[in-house]
């Protein structure tokens, strides 16, 4: 189309005869609006047929919608299960089992995935040549295989390598901690004794003391310049003090070891073998996703701000922690809420494997066994959809938290 | 103006100060420099020698090269003649299905149509990529426009049933010639629309007609061709496989996705409050979800969406999904380009008298696209690893035929699935590497210049 | 600009809903003829039942169902197009037209037939749920697996099957349940489960995928009741009818000796009941909206149910399954079909 004289170009025309009346087409108020009109009224039309269309498909099937079946019983048993379950649980039950189940490997993978991202990321900046260039390849390797093959290959390739169930690793020391074998890990189960709740609320205890003491250290700090050890207490109030509780209390603990049996380990708690690959293959994966935005994250530092900290006489030690660390994270945060976001939608892939998550039991097993497609894929796509919503609104949050003040 | 000061001539260089070179001083700085880091190199070197060799073992050392059953793959324990200890790839399996994993059950006597599409893309695609070879615009409009309607005819024969879609089939019948007929009938409605708009401005008709025109002849050629019969078998999508399925999924994704892209990103910038929440809505709902959903979403709810007696195909259905997907976060992609052009720029446009879609057409997007070309080889990496998903419905991409030749007894053997997964991920690494390597080297190119 | 975008909108729109839109008021018989073939929903694999080789071409009792169909409309049993399905998405794909005709060893149920808007057009295969193990394990009986893990196809009646079987025998298991038949035999190669649950035709046409199928064996216990058969899309009696009776007429010619061998020479017969099966006498045909003689290209393309069983499953072939109950009625099964009168 010609600059000059093309269909809609006539702003060199309405310029030079700014008295004359301006054609309704022309006025951006009005072709906006119009615009806008006509955009909402193809977008009502298109939903309304698609709505319109399944309605009169479900009414063929002989099906209606709505979410009454959710209180059926689902009639089917799930191998992985974080509350009371059984075959004559409904629906909804169902949903709550896969949601914890997603939600339980994800904040596991997160965890891992965190730490050894974070190791990684350090890793490849370091002098060291040789670590530098092993955490170069991990990077590089982990990130350039589709995570469904890092599933399979962990699921169907390693841990095959595993002994079967009733010769399984771990017999020589009678269970002791539990038995390792393709059918999963069978680890002893913890079983609380009566006075157990004393360690917990020394847990709590030592918690809020800690923040007291921290924040009271830190007031003082800033006003006389004295320091307090508040690594030492923090580590005594958190982790000794329950100890101590703990001991005092007479080791109210104690485990239920699984026994070997026809079919391989019975008792204890099994931790499946589905969960173990999904978390492992989800750990690498996200990992050097992670390594990369913190190598990015403390590069973006700049040098100067080393420079300045050591010319201030600050030592290496306060550098990092007082200089680069809080300036990297705010790089750091929101490319890696996104990897977090990221490795919780990934846990779906699961349905590959038959670890029980969400789409594989919910969007799966229920949506076969009620034949409700409609329902069921809406609740999941909804409870994603929430789940990231949040995250980034969170996200949000921080940044503004965080956002560097400037002029 | 010599000072007399200056040394005139050069000093010669001195050689470095003992023990600042070599292999040990090397080693010295690079691994051990400090306790703590000798501590870390000798880790390293644990872990490596832990990890590295058993892999090299697998795939390089121990494995069985030729053969033509599952017998050089499994130990005599196994029925084969291979000694019990012995483990390592099974090569053979992986050489006598490579057909079914590069083309899946696409008919051999077929497969030429496949090669030249392959070759296309590679020719295609490697020029548009190296950014010396000339003739970019041509090469542009040839993968995007000429190549897909070319690989479609190629790859499925053409043969596509046209039909009347607004009067004419009610009183002629389903045909060709309903459809030519309904095909005028849209032009002409076009044709009148454009007149009656460019009235409207009180502009000349003309060029808007010519364009309008011009639009609907290339449709009806695209329409004639994929329609007509030229002689091309027809091979239909339930038999393909392999690598083919995988980058059809990945480069009609990345064709479809980019146009919904563009006009999603400019949505999100528009000042329309409408367009600007609608298309937040789209891009936010879309990347809210897991991929694996919405092909669930498109392979098991798309036929209650659609009409009754409408349906796709299971790959254009597939297709449709993650395309949806990945509009999304390629629109976000080029809003992050639009978003870093200066200011200046649309003001300059503006002031030369150009429209908004003058300006985005030739001063905004050229710019912002090849801003972001690092962002969309990336988001096609992360698309190309994405397809694996599509075996989870059913359909058979290069893992997927892998996945499934495990159930050839043939080749059952204890190894079988490792030596299929060790190929599939070295085919992987390779696609996805080169190209990440791509996206660094173009990164490094255009940040030259842009630094103050 | 704008306006080309809109045409190439418009055209797009115009391409994908031509490119396959078909009226589906009309009757499913007269859209067929129309296209030319049947199009055919099967399983995704199931050796014996239907499942595709190398070459593309599918075979198995199934599959016979679906070409006896082409038989009985076009005197040509290749006229048909097969669309592998999961058990996800079959009966989606038979309500939204996508396919003419199911036969993907489907069970009948209650809640299928009356819920779900389809009909079940007969029975080509009485099956039941059964278990295989190791034998290595030494297990005799089903009532021995307490503990055990089981693997099964998530979605299907058998999932449900198994939990009821285990509660109502107090006994503890783990359900494992994968979304791909290939899965679960891939996890119960490996030791991953314990006992594989599934139709017990299907366990004896999964074990040949197995790495050493003798040394699997599939356990004497029953569990439930599973009658496959072809299914239909509710409210359209002709092509219920022209499905139906083609598992009938297989069933009728293997019960009057006629195969696909002397279906010619049995044109001539004296027996009544022969003349009015292969169109010779009555009009049979007429009143299925098809040819007189489909029942006679139906035995001399595809041939009769024993002919079918035989080539496919039965105990000649390596699935090795003996005709047990889908024997005929008159020999001690419960395979039975209407008169053709």
């Amino acid at each position: 189309m010609a600059v000059d004289k093309g269909g809609g170009g006539v702003s060199g025309e309405v310029a030079n005869t700014g008295t004359q009346k301006t054609a309704f087409f022309n006025d951006p108020k009005v072709r906006s609006s119009v615009i806008q009109a006509i955009l909402i009224a193809i977008l009502v039309y298109a939903v309304w047929s698609l709505i319109s269309n399944t309605a009169t498909n479900l009414s063929a099937q002989g099906k209606t919608f709505g979410f009454g079946f959710m209180q059926n019983a689902s009639g089917f048993d799930v191998n992985q299960s974080l509350v009371e379950y059984s075959r004559e649980s409904s629906f909804w039950r169902v949903y709550l089992v896969g949601l914890l189940n997603t939600l339980l490997v994800a904040i596991l993978g997160i965890f891992f995935a965190t730490l050894i991202g974070f190791s990684i990321g350090v890793a490849r900046l370091s002098k060291n040549w040789i670590i530098s260039k092993a955490a170069y390849c991990y990077v590089e390797a982990m990130r350039n295989i589709p995570l469904l093959l890092w599933i399979f290959i962990f699921y169907f390739g390693v841990l095959r390598l595993l002994p079967g169930k009733r010769e399984p690793y771990g017999v020589s020391l009678d269970g002791a901690l539990g038995y390792l074998s393709v059918g999963g890990w069978i680890a002893p189960k913890p079983i609380a004794g009566d006075l157990l709740w004393l360690t917990g609320i020394a847990i709590i205890i030592g918690i809020i003391a800690s923040y007291f003491i921290n924040s009271w250290a830190t007031k003082r700090q800033m006003a006389t310049g004295q320091q307090f050890p508040k690594g030492l207490t923090t580590l005594g109030l958190v982790v000794g003090l329950p100890i101590v509780v703990f001991l005092l209390s007479g080791l109210p603990l104690s485990f239920d070891y699984p026994k070997l049996a026809r079919f391989g380990a019975r008792g204890g708690m099994s931790v499946l073998p589905e969960f173990i690959a999904l978390l492992t293959a989800l750990t690498i994966y996200t990992s050097a996703f992670i390594a990369e935005i913190v190598r990015a994250g403390i590069l973006a530092i700049n040098k100067g701000q080393t420079e300045a900290s050591y010319a201030l006489g600050l030592r290496a030690k306060p550098t990092l922690n007082l200089v680069i660390i809080p300036q990297a994270l705010r790089v750091i945060i929101p490319p890696l809420t996104n990897q977090f976001l990221n490795l919780t939608k990934n846990s779906s892939l699961a349905v590959a494997i038959a670890y029980p998550e969400l789409v594989s039991i919910f969007a799966g097993t229920a949506l076969n066994q009620s034949g409700r497609e409609t329902e069921i894929i809406m609740i999941t796509m909804l409870t994603y959809l929430v789940l990231s919503l949040l995250t980034s609104s969170f996200m949000n949050w921080y940044n503004n938290r965080m956002a560097l003040v400037e002029r | 103006m010599s000072n007399g000061y200056v040394r005139k001539e050069m000093l010669h260089e001195l050689p470095a100060p003992d023990g600042t070179k070599g292999i040990f001083y090397w080693l010295k700085t690079n691994l051990f420099s400090t306790p703590l880091n000798a501590l870390a190199t000798f880790i390293a070197l644990y872990v490596i020698y832990k990890v590295v060799p058993p892999v090299i073992d697998f795939a390089l050392i121990s494995p069985a090269w030729f053969g033509e059953n599952r017998e050089v793959c499994a130990t005599l324990k196994q029925g084969g003649v291979k000694p019990d200890d012995w483990f390592g790839a099974c090569w053979p399996y992986v050489g006598a299905n490579m057909k079914l994993f590069i083309y899946g059950r696409y008919p051999p006597d077929e497969i030429w149509r496949v090669n030249i599409v392959y070759l296309m893309f590679a020719i295609s695609g490697a020029c548009l990529l190296i950014p010396k070879v000339p003739y970019k615009l041509p090469n542009l409009l040839f993968m995007f426009g000429v190549f897909p309607v070319a690989a479609f005819v190629l790859l499925t024969g053409g043969h596509v049933m046209l039909d009347g879609f607004l009067v004419a089939g009610s009183f002629m019948g389903p045909s060709f010639a309903a459809f030519w007929v309904d095909f005028l009938i849209l032009t002409c409605i076009f044709i009148a629309l454009a007149t009656f708009i460019a009235r409207g401005t009180d502009s000349d008709p003309m060029p808007s007609i010519r364009m309008v025109i011009l639009g609907m002849v290339v449709l009806a050629v695209v329409m004639a061709i994929i329609s007509a019969p030229l002689g091309l078998e027809h091979v239909e999508t339930e038999i393909w496989g392999g690598l083919l399925v995988t980058l059809v999924i990945a480069v009609s994704g990345i064709v479809a996705s980019l146009p919904i892209g563009i006009l999603l990103a400019l949505g999100r910038r528009s000042k329309m409050p409408a367009v600007k929440m609608l298309s937040v809505m789209f891009i936010e709902f879309w990347r809210g979800v897991p991929l694996i959903t919405v092909l669930f979403m498109s392979s098991v709810m798309l036929p209650l969406f659609l009409p009754e007696g409408v349906t796709f195909d299971k790959l254009l259905r597939a297709l449709i999904g993650v395309t949806l997907f990945q509009s999304a976060y390629m629109a976000e992609v080029i809003r992050g380009g639009i978003q870093a052009l200066p200011k200046g720029q649309y003001e300059g446009a503006m002031a030369l008298g150009l429209n908004y879609w003058q300006m985005i057409q030739k001063i905004i997007l050229p710019q912002a696209l090849t801003l972001v070309i690092p962002g969309i080889v990336n988001t096609f990496i992360g698309l190309f690893k994405d397809t694996t998903l599509v075996l989870i419905i059913g359909l058979f991409d290069f893992l997927g035929q892998i996945q499934s030749s495990f159930s050839d007894p043939t080749w059952a053997t204890p190894v079988q699935a490792m030596s299929g997964y060790l190929f599939a991920a070295v085919i992987y690494w390779i696609f996805c590497f080169s190209m990440s390597r791509y996206s660094i080297f173009m990164e490094q190119r255009l940040d030259t210049g842009h630094r103050n | 600009m704008k306006i080309k975008l809109l045409s190439a909108v418009f055209g797009v729109a115009m391409a994908a809903t031509s490119y396959s839109a078909s009226a589906q008021d009309a009757k499913t018989l007269d859209r067929v003829v129309a296209k030319g073939f049947v199009q055919c929903g099967v399983s995704q694999g199931l050796p014996g039942f239907s499942n595709p080789s190398s070459d593309g071409s599918w075979s198995g009792m199934d599959v016979d169902v679906c070409r006896g169909v082409a038989a009985a409309i076009f005197g040509d049993d290749t006229k048909v197009k097969y669309t592998p399905l999961s058990a996800k998405e079959r009966f989606t794909a038979l309500s939204s037209g996508e396919i003419d005709v199911l036969s993907r060893n489907t069970t009948w149920t209650a809640t299928r037939d009356t819920q779900l808007g389809l009909n079940f057009a007969g029975v080509n295969y009485y099956d039941g749920q059964g278990f295989l193990v190791r034998k290595d394990l030494g297990i005799n009986s089903a009532l021995e697996l307490n503990g055990a893990s089981v693997c099964t196809n998530t979605g299907t009646t058998t999932e449900l099957n198994v939990t009821d079987y285990f509660t109502s025998n107090k006994m503890e298991y783990e359900l494992v349940a994968f979304e791909k038949a290939d899965e679960v035999v891939a996890a119960y190669d490996s030791k991953r489960c314990d006992v594989y649950t599934t139709d017990a035709s299907a366990l004896y046409a999964q074990r040949l995928k197995l790495n050493d199928p003798s040394a699997h064996v599939v356990l004497p216990e029953i569990i439930s009741k599973e009658p496959l058969g072809p299914v239909v899309r509710q409210g359209d009696d002709q092509w219920f009818n022209i499905v139906r009776w083609t598992v009938f007429a297989m069933i009728n010619a293997e019960e009057l000796g006629v195969s696909s061998k002397n279906v010619a020479d049995m044109k001539s017969s004296d027996n009544p009941a022969i003349k009015r099966l292969l169109g010779v006498e009555g009009t049979f045909g007429e009143g299925l909206g098809i040819g007189n003689d489909w029942a006679a290209n139906i035995i001399s393309k595809v041939g009769n149910y024993g002919e079918s069983f035989e080539t496919h499953v039965g105990p000649k072939t390596s699935l090795g399954i003996a005709r047990g109950v889908n024997a005929l009625w008159s020999k001690g099964g419960i395979q039975y079909a209407p008169p053709i009168r």
